[in-house]
C-alpha cells in the first residue's frame, strides 16, 4: 500500500479548505480502495454508502457556504461491529447476530458524526470480540495488510488492517483484555485503550461489563488525540462513564519528556517473551531515554496471576450479558418445540465454538458451590493486580512495557490450543484489570518486517500523559527502530 | 481431572445452550486445562483481600443517579420489524402455557 495515498485527519482538513478535494470526492476515493482490497483483506463487513454520501454533502455544503467546520470534518471512519450504528448491519462478526440493524446508535459514533466524521462501514472482529487473532469471526478471518498470509491480531483486527491499509484514516475499536492494543500492535498503527469510564459505553454490545471500553486506532497518535477529544466524556445514557473533565488531549502533545519518570517492570520480560520483541521494546526504551525520560525498574509481583483472574471474570460477566441472544427479539431463531428448546438450538447453531466455549467455562465460575473458589477469588486477585499499577504510579509517571510478546503469527497457527492463545495476553489484561489507559504504537519490525508494539501506560485517566510519550516517540522515528 | 462430561452437561443446559457429543468433549478437554491453570490462583494468600467491586473510585461528580423523566422512544416499530417472528405489539414465541 503506497505512503502516497494515506491520509491524516489534519490532511483531509488541509485538502478540504484548499478545495483540493470535496468531502463527496474523499469519500469516493476510500470507496473504491475498500472495493479493491477488501476482497483479499475481509477488514469491512458492511459498507455505509448513503449514510457516507449524506454525511459528506453536508460537509461540501457548509464549506461552500463558508462556515465553520467541526473538528473531524470528512474525516473517513471505521466501526468495529461491535458498536451499534442505526440502520447498519451491527454483527459482532456473529451468525446469531446476521441481519441485526440496531434502532440507535452509540454515543461515540453519535459524537464522532456530530464532529464531522464521515462512518464508511462496520469492521470484522472477532465474534462478540472474543479472540486474540480475528480468526473467531463467523464472517472469515482478517488478513494482516502488513503480510497477508499473517493474523491482524483480535479481537479489533478489522479495525487495526483498515486503518494500516488506509481504508479509513480512523477507526473505532473496543478492548476488553488487549483488543484495540494488540491489532495496534500487530498492524504497525497507534491504538489507544482509555481509561475506564472515560468513553461512553453506551450502544457497545457487551461482552464483559467491567472490562470492555472503546477507543481509536489512527496511523498517527496525533489523530489518536484528536478522535479521543471527540468521544471522551461523561454521558448520561452510561451510568459507568466517568465526570472528570476531558483535557485538549491534542494541545498536550508537544510537551517535552524531560524528567517523566517511565517505570519498566522486571515481571514482564521475564519469559515467554520473543527475542525480537524484546529487543526491539528495549530500543524503544531506550529513545524515551534519549528524549529525556528516566528509566526506573520496578515490580509487578502480581503479574502472574493476570491471565487466570482475567478469564475467570471477563467469562463470568460474558456468560450473563450473552443471555440476551435468546432468538426472540433480534437476530437468528432456530425453531423449537418449546420455548426452551428453541433457545438451546438458536444459540447453540448460532454462537461459534469460542464463544460458546467462553459462556461454558463462565457459567461454570458462577455456579452454585464454585462462585466462591472461582468468581470471588478471581476479583479478590483483580484488586492485588490493581495493587501493583497504584503502587508503580506513586514511583513513576509511566509504565512501559510490550504490547504483545510475539509478533504478529500465522492464520490458523494457534487455533488449536485456546489456552496458549489466551497466555499470550499477558502484557494487556493486567492494564484491563486495573481500568488504566494503555497505547500501543510502533517499535520498528522484526527481519522479517513485522510490526512490533510498544505499550505505554498511565494511571487511571492519565491518557493526555500517555498520549504526550507515545506523540514524541512517534516523532523521534520510534517507528523506524 | 477437574471437569467431567456431564458437568459440561449441566452447565450448557443452565445457558440453554445445545452441545453436540463432539463439542461436549472437546470443551471438557479444553476446560479441564484452563481451570488446572486457574488453580495457580490458590497459590496467593487473598484472605485480607477485598474483591474488586467498581473498576474506578467514582467521584462525587460521577453519580450514577439522574432525575426520573419521561423521555420518548419511538422504536417500537423499527425494532419489531427487526424481530425473526414479530405480531405487532409482541415477540411472537413457542406455546409455553399449554391450554
Amino acid at each position: 500500500m503506497s505512503a502516497a495515498t494515506a491520509w491524516t485527519i489534519p490532511e483531509v482538513r488541509a485538502a478540504l479548505d484548499t478545495g483540493k478535494i470535496s468531502a463527496r470526492e474523499l469519500v469516493k476515493e476510500f470507496y473504491a480502495r475498500i472495493e479493491r482490497h477488501n476482497g483479499e483483506l475481509n477488514a469491512y463487513l458492511a459498507l455505509s454508502p448513503d449514510r457516507a454520501y449524506a454525511q459528506a454533502d453536508r460537509i461540501d455544503a457548509a464549506i461552500a457556504s463558508g462556515d465553520a467546520l467541526p473538528p473531524l470534518a470528512g474525516v473517513p471512519l471505521a466501526v468495529k461491529d461491535v458498536i451499534s450504528t442505526h440502520g447498519i448491519p451491527t454483527t459482532c462478526g456473529s451468525r446469531i447476530l446476521e441481519g441485526y440493524r440496531p434502532p440507535y446508535d452509540a454515543t461515540a459514533v453519535t459524537r464522532l458524526e456530530h464532529a464531522g466524521a464521515i462512518v464508511l462501514g462496520k469492521t470484522n472482529c472477532d465474534e462478540f470480540a472474543m479472540g486474540s487473532s480475528n480468526e473467531n469471526s463467523a464472517y472469515g478471518p482478517v488478513r494482516n495488510p502488513v503480510a497477508t498470509d499473517r493474523v491482524p491480531g483480535g479481537s479489533s483486527g478489522g479495525s487495526g488492517a483498515a486503518v494500516a491499509a488506509n481504508l479509513a484514516v480512523v477507526a473505532l475499536g473496543t478492548d476488553t483484555g488487549g483488543s484495540i492494543r494488540q491489532p495496534g500492535s500487530f498492524c504497525g498503527v497507534a491504538a489507544l485503550n482509555p481509561s475506564y469510564g472515560r468513553v461512553s459505553r453506551y450502544g457497545l454490545l457487551a461482552y464483559a461489563s467491567s472490562l470492555d471500553r472503546i477507543g481509536p486506532f489512527a496511523r498517527t497518535v496525533r489523530d489518536v488525540a484528536a478522535v479521543m477529544s471527540v468521544i471522551a466524556g461523561r454521558d448520561p445514557l452510561d451510568s459507568t462513564s466517568a465526570a472528570a473533565p476531558v483535557p485538549n488531549y491534542v494541545a498536550a502533545l508537544g510537551r517535552p519528556l524531560t524528567g517523566l519518570r517511565i517505570g519498566i517492570p522486571d515481571d514482564y520480560f521475564a519469559e515467554g517473551i520473543d527475542p525480537e520483541v524484546r529487543q526491539k521494546v528495549e530500543g524503544g526504551i531506550r529513545l524515551l531515554e534519549k528524549l529525556g525520560c528516566r528509566r526506573v525498574s520496578i515490580r509487578m509481583p502480581n503479574t502472574e496471576y493476570a491471565i487466570a483472574a482475567y478469564y475467570i471474570i471477563a467469562t463470568a460477566e460474558a456468560s450473563s450479558n450473552l443471555a440476551r441472544y435468546d432468538g426472540v427479539r433480534y437476530g437468528l431463531r432456530v425453531p423449537g418445540g418449546t420455548l426452551i428448546e428453541m433457545y438451546q438450538k438458536t444459540r447453540g447453531r448460532g454462537f461459534g465454538t469460542e464463544v460458546k466455549r467462553r459462556i461454558v467455562l463462565g457459567t461454570y465460575v458462577l455456579s452454585a458451590g464454585y462462585y466462591d473458589a472461582y468468581y470471588l477469588k478471581g476479583q479478590k486477585v483483580r484488586s492485588l493486580i490493581a495493587r501493583d499499577f497504584h503502587e508503580a504510579f506513586e514511583k513513576v509517571d509511566a509504565i512501559v512495557t510490550p504490547t504483545s510478546p510475539v509478533p504478529p503469527f500465522r492464520l490458523g497457527e494457534r487455533t488449536s490450543n485456546p489456552l496458549q492463545m489466551y497466555l499470550a495476553d499477558i502484557y494487556t489484561v493486567t492494564g484491563s484489570l486495573a481500568g488504566v489507559p494503555g497505547i500501543s504504537v510502533p517499535t520498528g519490525k522484526t527481519a522479517e518486517g513485522l510490526p512490533v508494539g510498544l505499550q505505554i501506560y498511565g494511571p487511571a485517566f492519565g491518557e493526555d500523559r500517555v498520549l504526550q510519550l507515545a506523540h514524541a516517540f512517534e516523532q523521534a522515528g520510534g517507528a523506524e527502530l | 481431572m477437574k471437569i467431567s462430561r456431564e458437568d459440561v452437561m449441566k452447565v450448557a443446559a443452565l445457558a440453554n445452550l445445545e452441545l453436540t457429543d463432539a463439542e461436549v468433549e472437546t470443551y471438557r478437554g479444553q476446560l479441564d486445562d484452563i481451570l488446572t491453570y486457574i488453580d495457580k490462583l490458590n497459590e496467593i494468600d487473598t484472605s485480607n483481600v477485598e474483591p474488586m467491586a467498581q473498576v474506578l473510585a467514582a467521584s462525587a461528580d460521577d453519580s450514577a443517579l439522574r432525575e426520573d423523566a419521561v423521555v420518548r422512544s419511538d422504536v417500537i416499530a423499527e425494532v419489531l420489524r427487526g424481530a425473526p417472528d414479530p405480531a405487532p405489539p409482541y415477540f411472537r414465541v413457542p406455546r409455553v402455557i399449554e391450554k
